[in-house]
Parts: C-alpha cells; sequence; structure tokens
C-alpha cells in the first residue's frame, strides 16, 4: 500500500558537528502500524536520528514526511503535538504529582482554569485499564517501581493521541517478567495502529516484537530488513562491518612485564557479578563493553570514586585498601574520568593550578606553594603534551576540547602513577589528538607503567591494546590477546550476556 | 592589547579599590566633616569588627555555603567571655586570657556543629546555619538571663580605646588577620585546595582531596573569626549583651559579595572582601554626616549592595571576553 510507505519518511538527513558528521543521507521509512527496530553500536547515530524527528536537533540537509506531509519539528512540542513522541530511559515523570496529573500533565481536563479532577481520574483509570495496570491513578508516582513507571510514560504518550511512539532502550532497567508485560503492551498498541520506533540493545528482543530493523553504522544506513529474514550474526555483522583504519600506533617492541596490580572479586555497587583481572607492567589493557556494561562502573569502584561492594586490589602482590580516590592516588592508581568537564577538570582555573592539583606537596614547602616551582613544572607537561595554549595561566575553560583532554592527561602525569585507568580519553576530540594520546598511551606502557583503557570505540581499542576485557551486563564475559582480535568476537561477547539472561524467551538464537 | 591587559587586571583586582576611592573623594565634597581625622578613626573602628566576620564569610562562600549565624554567635560569645572576664576568682591577667580563649572557642564550636551537620547530611548551610542563629541566639539569652554584663576589668576597658600611630588597635587587629587570611588563601596549599574545592567539588575530590574536610573546616574558620569579632566588639563597647550582632551577617555577606566573591563559590578573595567592608562603613558613615535618615540610609546600602553584584556580572563577562581574545 503507497500510503503505508510514506507514514514517516527520513530522506537524505545529514546532521553535522563540529569535527563530526552524526548521521550522513539517512533514509529510512517507517509504514502505519509497524514496530521498527533501530539497531547500531554506541555512537553509530541512533540517538541523533531520534533527536531530529523529536525536535531537539535540526538537521542541515535532507526532509521529513509525516502521513504525506512534509515535517518539521524546530521543538520538542513541535514534534508532541504532530504526534511524535520519545519515552526516554531516564524518567520526566513528576514524582510528587499522581499518576492521573503525570499521564495528563500537558492537558489537563478543565473548567475554566480549575482541573477537573473527577474527569482526569476517570479518563486515566481507563487508560490503565488498557495496559492492564491495576493502579490507583491518585497514586504519588514515586510509589511506583520502575516497570511501572516506563508504562506510566507510554501512557502520556498514548493520552498525547500519539500516533509515533520512540521508545529508547526501554527495557534496559527491566527485569524479564517486567519486560514481558511491556511486550504485551507494545503488542496492544500495534493492534490499534500506533506506530512504533524501539531501539535496544538486546538483540534478542527483536524477534519478540520487531516487524523489520534498520542498522546504522558511523552516521549512515547500512541497511533494513524484515526481522524474519535475518539472524542475529547477520546484524552484528551488519553493525561492526566496517574497515580497519590503520590509523593507530602499536609497538611491538615495548615489553610487557610481570603483574604489577590484580583486582580480585570486585562488586561494584548494586552490582551482581563478581570481576577479576589483573594488568602487567607496561601493557596496555583495553576495557569494551556497551554502554551501562559496568565498564565504568568498575574503573570508578577501582579508584574510590564510588563504593564497592565486594572486592580487593593488589598492587605488586601488596593487599592496598582504597576507599577514596585520595587512597587511590597514594597508592599509585589513577583515573581519568569520561566527562572531562565536570570531573576531571577545574575549568575556571588555570592550565598550571589543574596540573598541579594532583601532587600539591611536589610544588610547596611547610604548604607554602611556589609559584615559579609550579609554573615550571607545568610549562614543562604543557609543551611535553605539546598542548596549544598562550600560556600556563590560561583558564582551561578557554581551550578546545583535546588541549584541555591533554592538561587532564598532564595532571596525572605530574603525579606520575604506576597504574593509570583512561575512561574513553579520546571522546568527542579530533583525530590528530586521537593520535597523540594513542602514542602517549604507547610512550607510558613503553616507562614500564600500566595502562587501562576504556573506550566505545572498538576499533580504536582493538589498534592500540595488547589485551581486551569485554564486559556484558555487569560481568567479564570474554578477553582477547592480541593475536585474537576480531570485532565479531567483541561484539558477541558484549552482547552475551544480554542473551542469556533472557532465558524465559523461547531457545537460543545465538 | 596591553592596554587591554591592564584593564583586565583593574577590572578584576582593583575594580572595588577604585569604587572605594569614588565614594570617599565624593564624601569629601558633600559632606564637610568627612575628611577628618577623628571621622577616619571613627570608621576604622566601625568597620573593624565586620571586617573580621567578612573573613569567615568568604572562606565559606568561596565554598558555595553561606554563613547566617554569624551574628547571633558573636551574642553568644560575648556573653561566654564576659561571664568568664567577671568571674571574681581569676586574676585578671587571666580571666582576659581565659575569656579571649572562651569566646574563640565558643564560635569554633558553633562553626564546627554548622559545618559538620551540613556536610553529614548533606545539608544546605543556609538551613543549618540558620538553625544556629537562633540555638545561638536563645542560648545567649538563657545564659546571660537577658542581662547585659558590665564591669570589665579597666586594663580591657582601656585597651579598647587605644590607638597605635593614630590607628585605632582595635583596626590594627583586624587588619593583621584579614592579611593572614589573605595570605592563607593566596599562597599555601590550603588556600589552592580552598578554591579547587570550590570551583569543582567533584574534580577535587577525583584529584585526591578530601572536599568533605574543607567544607567543614571553612565554617571553623568562620566560627574562630566569631569569637575574635566578639572579643574586639567588648573591647570597643566594654560590655557583653545577648541583643548584641542582630543582623550582623548580612553586613558581612554583603562585605564579600561587594568585594567580587561569587555566591557559587570559587571566586573571590580577601583584597576584595577588604575593600568591601571599606565601602559599607564609609557610606553608612558618609550618610549619615550628609544627615541621611537611618531609613534612607538602610536603602542606599541595599541599592549598593545589588549595584555591585549587577556590577560583578559585567565584570565578569567583560574579564571573560579579554581571556577569550588573547
Amino acid at each position: 500500500m503507497q500510503s503505508d510507505d510514506s507514514f514517516l519518511s527520513i530522506r537524505g538527513i545529514t546532521k553535522k558537528f563540529p569535527g563530526v558528521t552524526a548521521l550522513k543521507q539517512v533514509d529510512m521509512d517507517i509504514h502505519k502500524g509497524e514496530v521498527h527496530v533501530l539497531l547500531g553500536e554506541n555512537g553509530a547515530g541512533k540517538s541523533s536520528l531520534v533527536k531530529v524527528l523529536c525536535g531537539i536537533y535540526q538537521p542541515e540537509e535532507g526532509e521529513l514526511y509525516f502521513e504525506g506531509q512534509p515535517y518539521q519539528a524546530h521543538t520538542p512540542l513541535d514534534a508532541m503535538k504532530a504526534g511524535i513522541r520519545v519515552v526516554y530511559q531516564e524518567f520526566t515523570l513528576l514524582p510528587n504529582l499522581s499518576v492521573a496529573e503525570n499521564i495528563f500533565f500537558e492537558h489537563l481536563p478543565r473548567n475554566r482554569s480549575i482541573v477537573n479532577f473527577q474527569k482526569l481520574y476517570a479518563d486515566s483509570r481507563e487508560l490503565l485499564a488498557q495496559v492492564d495496570l491495576n493502579i490507583d491513578p491518585r497514586t504519588p508516582v514515586e510509589l511506583l517501581g520502575v516497570a511501572q513507571m516506563q508504562l506510566i510514560e507510554i501512557l502520556k504518550a498514548i493520552a498525547f493521541k500519539s500516533k509515533v511512539i520512540i521508545l529508547d532502550e526501554p527495557t534496559a532497567t527491566l527485569t524479564s517478567k517486567e519486560i514481558d508485560k511491556l511486550f504485551q503492551i507494545i503488542h496492544k498498541l500495534k493492534a490499534k495502529g500506533v506506530t512504533m520506533i524501539y531501539i535496544s540493545h538486546r538483540l534478542k528482543e527483536i524477534y519478540q516484537i520487531g516487524d523489520r530493523l534498520t542498522v546504522l553504522r558511523n552516521g549512515q544506513k547500512i541497511a533494513t530488513h524484515g526481522v524474519d529474514s535475518i539472524t542475529i550474526p547477520e546484524i552484528v555483522k551488519l553493525m561492526v562491518g566496517r574497515t580497519m583504519e590503520s590509523e593507530f600506533p602499536f609497538d611491538e617492541q615495548v615489553q610487557v612485564g610481570e603483574v604489577a596490580f590484580s583486582v580480585d572479586g570486585l562488586r561494584y555497587k548494586h552490582g551482581r557479578h563478581e570481576n577479576s583481572f589483573q594488568v602487567r607492567r607496561g601493557e596496555i589493557l583495553g576495557i569494551a563493553g556497551l554502554v551501562g556494561s559496568g565498564r565504568t562502573e568498575t574503573m570508578r569502584a577501582i579508584f574510590g570514586a564510588d563504593q564497592k561492594e565486594t572486592g580487593q586490589l593488589e598492587l605488586n602482590g601488596r593487599k592496598v585498601s582504597v576507599k577514596s580516590p585520595r587512597d587511590a592516588i597514594k597508592n599509585g592508581i589513577c583515573l581519568l574520568t569520561e566527562d572531562r568537564k565536570s570531573q576531571g577538570l577545574i575549568l575556571d582555573m588555570p592550565c598550571d593550578a589543574n596540573i598541579t592539583i594532583t601532587d600539591l606537596s611536589q610544588i610547596s614547602n611547610l604548604g607554602l606553594l611556589d609559584r615559579s616551582e609550579e609554573k615550571q613544572h607545568a610549562e614543562r607537561l604543557i609543551s611535553d603534551l605539546t598542548v596549544r595554549t598562550p600560556s600556563s595561566g590560561q583558564l582551561v575553560r578557554n581551550l578546545s576540547g583535546g588541549n584541555q583532554q591533554k592538561i587532564v592527561i598532564a595532571k596525572w602525569l605530574f603525579r606520575n602513577t604506576e597504574i593509570l585507568i583512561f575512561d574513553e580519553p579520546t571522546r568527542g576530540i579530533d583525530v590528530g589528538a586521537k593520535y597523540e594520546i594513542y602514542l602517549l598511551l604507547w610512550r607510558l606502557a613503553a616507562a614500564g607503567k600500566s595502562v587501562i583503557v576504556v573506550s566505545s570505540e572498538l576499533p580504536e581499542l582493538l589498534g592500540v591494546c595488547h589485551r581486551l576485557l569485554v564486559f556484558s551486563n555487569g560481568k567479564i564475559s570474554g578477553e582477547l590477546n592480541r593475536d585474537e582480535f576480531d570485532e565479531e568476537k567483541v561484539l558477541s561477547y558484549a552482547y552475551q550476556e544480554y542473551i542469556h539472561t533472557n532465558e524465559t524467551y523461547g531457545e537460543e538464537i545465538l | 592589547m596591553n592596554t587591554k591587559r591592564i584593564m583586565h587586571m583593574l577590572l578584576r583586582e582593583a575594580g572595588v579599590g577604585i569604587a572605594l576611592v569614588l565614594i570617599c573623594l565624593l564624601f569629601v565634597f558633600i559632606a564637610p566633616k568627612f575628611a577628618t581625622m577623628l571621622n577616619f578613626t571613627n570608621i576604622l573602628v566601625q568597620i573593624s569588627i565586620n571586617m573580621v566576620l567578612a573573613i569567615g564569610l568568604t572562606y565559606v562562600i568561596l565554598l558555595g555555603g553561606i554563613d547566617l549565624s554569624v551574628g547571633s554567635v558573636l551574642a553568644l560569645c560575648t556573653i561566654v567571655a564576659g561571664k568568664v572576664i567577671t568571674m571574681d576568682a581569676l586574676s585578671v591577667p587571666m580571666a582576659i586570657i581565659l575569656a579571649i580563649a572562651a569566646s574563640i572557642a565558643t564560635g569554633v564550636l558553633c562553626g564546627l556543629f554548622n559545618g559538620y551537620v551540613s556536610n553529614r547530611w548533606n545539608l544546605h548551610p543556609f538551613i543549618v546555619t540558620l538553625g544556629m542563629l537562633n540555638i545561638a541566639r536563645g542560648a545567649a539569652q538563657q545564659i546571660s538571663n537577658s542581662r547585659t554584663i558590665f564591669s570589665f576589668p579597666a586594663v580591657f576597658n582601656n585597651f579598647g580605646s587605644q590607638t597605635f600611630a593614630g590607628v585605632p588597635v582595635i583596626f590594627l587587629i583586624s587588619l593583621v588577620m584579614i592579611i593572614i587570611a589573605g595570605f592563607m588563601l593566596r599562597k599555601t596549599v590550603f588556600g589552592r585546595v580552598i578554591y579547587a574545592v570550590g570551583n569543582n567539588e567533584e574534580s577535587a575530590r577525583l584529584s585526591g582531596h578530601n572536599s568533605g574536610f574543607y567544607k567543614v573546616i571553612v565554617f571553623v574558620i568562620s566560627g574562630f573569626c566569631v569569637g575574635v569579632a566578639a572579643i574586639l566588639y567588648m573591647l570597643r563597647l566594654n560590655m557583653a549583651s545577648p541583643i548584641l550582632g542582630v543582623g550582623f551577617e548580612l553586613n558581612a555577606i554583603a562585605a564579600a559579595v561587594i568585594g567580587g566573591t561569587s555566591m557559587f563559590g570559587g571566586k573571590g578573595s580577601l583584597l576584595g572582601t577588604f575593600f568591601g567592608a571599606c565601602i559599607i562603613g564609609v557610606l553608612n558613615n558618609g550618610l549619615l554626616l550628609i544627615g541621611m535618615s537611618d531609613n534612607a540610609r538602610l536603602m542606599v546600602t541595599g541599592f549598593i549592595i545589588v549595584a555591585a553584584v549587577v556590577a560583578d556580572y559585567y565584570r565578569a563577562r567583560v574579564s571573560l571576553s579579554l581571556q577569550t581574545e588573547q
């Protein structure tokens, strides 16, 4: 049917950010009443596409057609009014208000300006009954469970007469029972003719609720398939399928030494698994896994930035107790956090002060700062790392992203720790600066340090590391040495725990 | 470029100083009795107490906090010190030394309470110190039976009106305090970490600093300052009373804010606070001399506080644009 094909069409959408093209000439057709699954690795462009659809981003090129008409959303409200609505992973509910008030928040039934609570509750009851949710509409939302909140978010979309509902990883925080319930509701909505775009990392779910799927990679559309005509390995291949760029230095000369640091039975707060691993002197250990797979949580727990539930750390065979970042640093462990602006730097202080903050004892006598000594140290590191700044007194806020990241690295080089954990060291910086950071990782390894690199960019890990650990759903699901490196293997490890944990659903597909 | 850089420095460091000079010049012309030695001595005595309290508040505000309790705690400190200093059992020097110690100890304990409670349960210091404002005032009334304490030793009373090279001793003490506090902030590791925590607590924590410790210690510093200010106030008034210090917290906050301390933390200096305290003192004095009523003076100083914050907004923008142009 022709009219079905043009329900929501995306034509040649391009969205650029400084230094990156998030979406390149994406074409897609969403049929009326289907559940269309959107797939891709982290950073493939899924969320950018969703943000274009719901009016948060304005594309540079391309057109959108909705129900045969040109469609353009300048704000999320435009999109909602047109009938397109996103249900985010993070809830946007108002915790102190009742379920009913939340569902109808944008358009409360009223007489003049007084809210008609009778009608509000009656309408809410009707909607709740539609999804077999047996709760009093007067219940404050904060008393609900996560799954119920998720459903309330969806009801909000229905109450607003949305024609297209975009579900962004709705099952990420749900238990398998709750997921069952959610899927029943998705089926019900589908029967009522609501169109849905569904984003999930759990590939197996696709077969339960999806009609068709589209794979994005590096901002481009790779393929669209009916879910019945494709297997999970084929999907993974579509998602990965890159040619490896040779833009990574790997130094065969660097000798990996004895074990320097071992983590034994570490479980981070609210984590479900205990993980153990070791790093050697002169080794670059890569940590792969999806966002939210416990990579960052594990590293933060090691560093003492967040509390851990269990687990022991050993440095050079000696047990160390780490309860705070202060303890970790004293013992020679440092962490370069993934969010450099809010956690790595002090933006309104100058470069030199940012660099020396990790070890003020080096530039002071009896508590008195020696400013000229500080400047010397800072300038040495700044030129060493080729940070482009007019002076060491420049505020860090005024530097570019790549140079800010170099300041973060400089501050930990100043402390000169033995174990360096880099969480997303190249996020949001340009190719040239990335290469310099890779070279730096190698310099550190050559100097006998142990380097741990967490990254969402798989090619980067495969290009730079000696060894790779893959996290999946809070657990180390695989380990690969450099001679075994293979993108598909990493990806299947990364998805492994998400597939196996949902054993309630049918037989294994992988 | 060079002139711009000089302008930048002036704006950042001396903007408030220039404002102070301008205000003084204005009063020299419109208030005939303003530019006399006697009047200057007067002003210096008047601003001393506020200046000492403002030191503590600068530290607290640098960490994004606020201390509303300083006025009440000051009253409590005078009462405690007043009780000690009038004890018949003690020799005069002993009584004075113990009174000073008791005043400072009282201030420090109240500060420790403010800092510990707000930090341990992650409460906004606004609420905790608002509570302390009532606690300390109530305690002062209770301990003193709502009575004023007089008849301090003569040595003590006389010392309060001494001058040194024409400058009141009370002012000299507060000047020494602010110089030491400013040195601590600018030149020591301690001060550096204060700025770091005030600018970005999480970054400072992840760089190995115990942010919580600093968030408590600034209130202890504030309490210490209150203890000293209480003694200075007793030297000046020769009495201790549970109704002293009402509203002092507001003047001290105003001095810090006029001096360029940002309420969001991380920005400010004690040089600025010094000028801020001077501006408030000079304004109060000058406006009185030209015959302005109490009510009108209150309004003018109120407007000045708002104007200072607005000026700070533009100052920040100018200095930012200069920074990026460099």
